[in-house]
């Protein structure tokens, strides 16, 4: 499941509502991204940034054993500590969950068509966060 | 076709989206690039390093050599910074 909203995320009820009804989960790993320092604004690709989310939890369900997949991504203007983005993975086990929603996080970074801009300057994109989807490779 | 711009090149060119109906001799995305750089110096500024131009045929990622065809929107981007 992937949303884009404006409006912010409450962890602990997406991780209750990606667990109720079932028992087949052991391991849920949660990444929640923040706004660090700045006030952000983030702008998206309406239509595209949906379909790439869904390609990339498509793309995670093909490499690990995964029983769900939350993302949310928020766009709009943004304070420091806020939430940005979050990802969660349920899994029978850790290891698909650990190692799933760091390729999640690695894949939204390079591809998911969304922008920061920090008052007038567009945030620049870091090599660093190619190389870390390129791992995955 | 719609070609819509997002983040700097939004703003650089002024507009979020345009329809326009690029001459035949258009075959891929670099072409089309080329094509709507005569179109003002707010193009060619957008444009002038293609190296962070990204672009998406039909809201799927594209390279700069992939055959246009007949899309419905063709989006050009820098590169992405969500997360």
């Amino acid at each position: 499941m992937n949303r884009v909203q404006t409006e912010d995320f409450d962890v602990s009820a997406e991780i209750k509502n990606l667990v109720k009804q079932r028992s087949d989960i052991g391991a849920v790993v949660t990444f929640s991204g923040l706004v660090r320092d700045v006030t952000l604004t983030l702008e998206h690709y309406a239509g595209m940034t949906e379909r790439e989310l869904t390609k990339i939890e498509a793309e995670a369900n093909a490499r690990w054993d995964l029983q769900a997949v939350t993302i949310i991504h928020r766009v709009g203007t943004l304070a420091p500590a806020d939430n940005i983005v979050l990802v969660i993975t349920a899994a029978a086990h850790r290891k698909d969950a650990f190692e799933a929603a760091e390729f999640l996080m690695d894949y939204l970074k390079t591809r998911a068509p969304l922008w920061k801009r920090e008052g007038d300057t567009w945030v620049e994109a870091k090599s660093s966060d190619d190389d870390a989807a390129e791992r995955w490779k | 076709m719609k070609v819509l711009y997002f983040a700097s090149l939004r703003q650089k060119i002024g507009k979020q989206e345009e329809n326009v109906t690029p001459p035949d001799n258009v075959r891929d995305v670099a072409g089309l690039i080329d094509w709507l750089t005569t179109r003002g110096p707010e193009y060619a500024a957008a444009f002038e390093n293609k190296k962070v131009v990204r672009a998406a045929i039909d809201q799927e990622h594209a390279k700069l050599d992939a055959a246009l065809g007949r899309p419905h929107e063709v989006a050009f981007f820098p590169p992405v910074t969500g997360g």
